[in-house]
């Protein structure tokens, strides 16, 4: 039976641990760190710090995103808080000798910036503060508390009613409020129930699911547990994507040790609920990210979406009741457990509680992944936070929301953050991709690499999307080269909506969103490039 | 003692006119049962719904969303719309996607004039195309010594596909590869004519509702003559079997 006072020795183990060094040095292990050559940078200040004997005042250790991501690789100096870019093993020596003394002010990049300042961390809690592969990193961050006090203290439906008066909304982007779905899974009479997460992260320019992954993956699996005893199941499905072996190996990892330590498994912390979570691997299809078709998926077949009633609250994966969240849905969980759904709900907007995890990328100057309150506009995010445009050119539109969101102009940057303005704009929250376009970007062309990626990832199971996109494609391709006329300008509108009202599933009904929304905010881009241009001009329809 | 089942009965409106309907029973075959026409392509009687060809989508009043008539389920209340200037006009643009994505030229097809695509663009006056046509070139499979699979005239309908593995239980036949390049392959991409599981059963050809697999050793072109009234028959008695049981 493991009570409160085990997890206390465990974090008052670690604390010792790093109480007794003066210095912790934090390098960044999550993907894009390594790729930039932080595992070298790692073992550079291992072999430092061994050769200069300081093993016991020293502390070096791998952490996940630190979230400069354009400085990668990123390493912080704890206790001070220092924050060091770019990082090369020849900084080494430097770095180590400005250990207690003036911090290296070529590499620094200040804690004061608005960029570390102006975010709100509930998800990134814990990244780029612990270990990722370290159960007791966790732990000693309050890890697998929320979980402790679910199964010791509170009833599936005490559990429910906190998530609902948190106000939670589905972080994979429809918005879908969680209490409700977790009500509805609970409330199916059905023996069996499933809890699957959606891990399938497939936007373009899109990593917060793979770095909450990668930074902090028991987060995840506590979360799961939770709501497996909230909706009385017994088995976890991840459902994610191969191209992220990293994420990936550190699950396994992270699932192994929470075993071991009787967090998952027959018989959680010695009660009588169990829970088991199963990793699956997707093959590469976008579509699978989409609920029905990641189901069909898990049970090995083709990942291809089914209408829906049912839902799957209703019949899901093998036929049975099944609860489907998002990765960073679930990293939501254990905070509301622990602080309370009021306090949860004190943050963000009226309709909108809580955080939203950005990849923040494009012509903007700190490239990166944030965490900001719901409720921020776009000019503070990319004024501030994101520092503002890189280069000379001026901004000219946001895209949010992947290949099915939209482009935002300049005019609509003040608008807030949230699901429902968003999409006012013709535009979505989607996951949480957000990419900055400066004024030498021709819009046209934009959408078009969006059109490409429906076209491409488009399952082939209904007509409107197969083949919609397809002639879509064709068409805003003929406009571009400079060979479309009015005629065609219209014939491609009239597919949109065909496309949007028709097709099967999310993806298909929100495929043609680039073009729509491009073609709502910058439809002079568009008549500019008709053969019958001049002619409109003349008619005073184009300017 | 016989046991009575209760059967939950509804009413529902489809087109304004009041209707009756039984609990479990789908938009579509009420519709039927009350001489309503919906446009359909995908399903085909005795076969699990598909949902994917789009032409049964109806309106429901309260609901922003387009709903396909084949899938759902009616509800106490429900107030249908089955035809309007909207539905029509998306209905003809299905057909007309359809149209452009492969080649569907009836003259020259073993299924003229018992085709259903070429009977729906009829009946529902899709009478030219606006966008470009697609040509795809895909391999046809004649390698079977009874049928020919002819992807250039598939639809993807999947009805051959579920009638193999849910009638049948063979499942030969599956789609492959994705979005515009989906195709019908049979066992695992191989030569019909090799494949170990196919029982020569011939539904594929009776189910199919162009000219997409057809039968080897007719003339040409407008032979193509189906008994589909079979698979619901099939599927009936299957039912029933289980029911014994």
């Amino acid at each position: 039976m493991v009570t409160l006072d085990h997890l206390s020795d465990i974090r008052r183990k670690v604390s010792e641990a790093e109480e007794q060094r003066n210095h912790r040095i934090h390098v960044c292990v999550a993907a894009g760190c390594i790729a930039a050559g932080s595992r070298k940078l790692l073992r550079a200040f291992q072999e430092e710090i061994t050769s200069r004997g300081l093993n016991d005042s020293c502390l070096v250790k791998g952490v996940g995103c630190i979230g400069p991501c354009a400085g990668s690789p990123a390493v912080a100096i704890e206790p001070e808080g220092i924050v060091y870019c770019s990082v090369k093993p020849e900084d080494v020596p430097e770095i180590m000798d400005s250990l207690a003394k003036q911090p290296v002010a070529r590499l620094q990049m200040s804690r004061d910036l608005p960029f570390f300042t102006r975010q709100k961390k509930i998800v990134l809690e814990n990244s780029g503060r612990i270990d990722p592969e370290q159960i007791d990193d966790y732990i000693a961050a309050k890890g697998y508390h929320a979980l402790y006090k679910v199964i010791s203290t509170m009833s599936p439906a005490e559990v429910i009613s906190e998530v609902i008066k948190s106000g939670l909304r589905g972080r994979g982007g429809a918005g879908y409020p969680t209490g409700l779905k977790w009500t509805t899974v609970a409330k199916t009479g059905q023996q069996q129930k499933y809890v699957v997460c959606n891990a399938d992260e497939g936007d373009p320019g899109a990593f917060m699911d793979r770095s909450v992954l990668e930074s902090d993956p028991h987060r995840v699996l506590e979360g799961m547990a939770i709501a497996g005893y909230a909706v009385g199941a017994n088995k976890g499905y991840i459902y994610i994507r191969a191209e992220y072996p990293l994420a990936y190996e550190r699950l396994r990892k992270a699932i192994k040790q929470a075993e071991e330590y009787t967090f998952l498994g027959q018989s959680i912390m010695g009660t009588t609920y169990g829970f088991h979570v199963e990793l699956r691997l997707g093959a590469g299809a976008y579509v699978c990210g989409e609920e029905t078709a990641l189901i069909a998926s898990i049970e090995g077949g083709r990942g291809t979406p089914r209408p829906r009633p049912p839902y799957p609250a209703e019949r899901g994966l093998f036929g049975k009741s099944t609860l489907i969240n998002n990765v960073e849905t679930y990293a939501n969980i254990s905070s509301i457990i622990r602080n309370g759904g009021d306090w949860f709900a004190s943050i963000g907007t009226q309709n909108s509680k809580g955080t939203k995890v950005f990849a923040l990328a494009g012509n903007v100057k700190n490239v990166g992944l944030i965490e900001v309150p719901m409720g921020e506009t776009l000019r503070e995010i990319i004024y501030e936070i994101g520092g503002g445009m890189e280069g000379q050119n001026k901004l000219k539109a946001v895209q949010t929301g992947g290949p099915t969101g939209g482009c935002i102009p300049e005019s609509e940057l003040d608008t807030p953050v949230d699901y429902e303005s968003l999409a006012s704009l013709g535009s979505i929250m989607g996951s949480g991709g957000m990419v900055v376009i400066d004024d030498s970007v021709s819009i046209v062309d934009i959408a078009r690499y969006f059109m490409e990626f429906s076209v491409s990832e488009s399952c082939g199971k209904c007509v409107p999307c197969r083949v919609g996109t397809t002639q879509m494609h064709e068409l805003h391709a003929k406009i571009n080269r400079g060979e479309g006329t009015k005629r065609d300008l219209e014939l491609l509108e009239e597919l949109c909506e065909v496309v949007k009202h028709t097709s099967l599933c999310g993806l298909g009904q929100s495929a043609p969103n680039p073009v729509l929304s491009t073609l709502r905010f910058f439809r002079s881009e568009y008549e500019a490039q008709l053969t019958d241009h001049e002619v409109l001009a003349a008619e005073g329809v184009a300017k | 003692m016989t046991e009575i089942q209760s059967v939950q009965i509804i009413t529902l409106t489809i087109d304004g006119k009041p209707v009756g309907a039984s609990g479990g029973e789908t938009i579509l075959d009420v519709a039927k049962q009350n001489q309503v026409f919906i446009p359909t392509l995908c399903h085909l009687e005795g076969l699990i719904p598909y949902g994917a060809c789009r032409l049964c989508l109806v309106e429901i009043k309260g609901n922003n969303k387009l709903v396909p008539a084949c899938i759902t389920k009616v509800a106490e209340g429900m107030e249908v719309i089955t035809n309007n200037e909207r539905l029509q006009r998306f209905r003809r643009w299905i057909l007309e996607l359809l149209f452009t994505e492969r080649n569907h030229v009836c003259s020259v097809c073993v299924a003229n004039g018992f085709c259903e695509l070429q009977s729906l663009a009829e009946v529902l006056g899709m009478d030219h195309v606006r966008l470009p046509y697609l040509h795809p070139k895909f391999v046809v499979d004649a390698t079977h010594d009874r049928f020919v699979s002819d992807n250039n005239r598939c639809i993807l309908c999947g009805r051959c596909v579920r009638v193999c593995s849910d009638i049948e239980g063979a499942h030969t036949l599956d789609i492959m590869g994705r979005g515009i390049k989906a195709r019908i392959v049979s066992d695992l991409d191989d030569d019909w004519g090799n494949s170990p599981t196919c029982t020569r059963c011939s539904k594929c050809v009776q189910v199919c509702p162009t000219g997409a697999i057809k039968e080897k050793g007719r003339r040409s072109v407008g032979e193509k003559f189906k008994h589909r009234d079979v698979i619901a028959h099939l599927a009936e008695m299957r039912e029933a079997a289980r029911e014994e049981d």
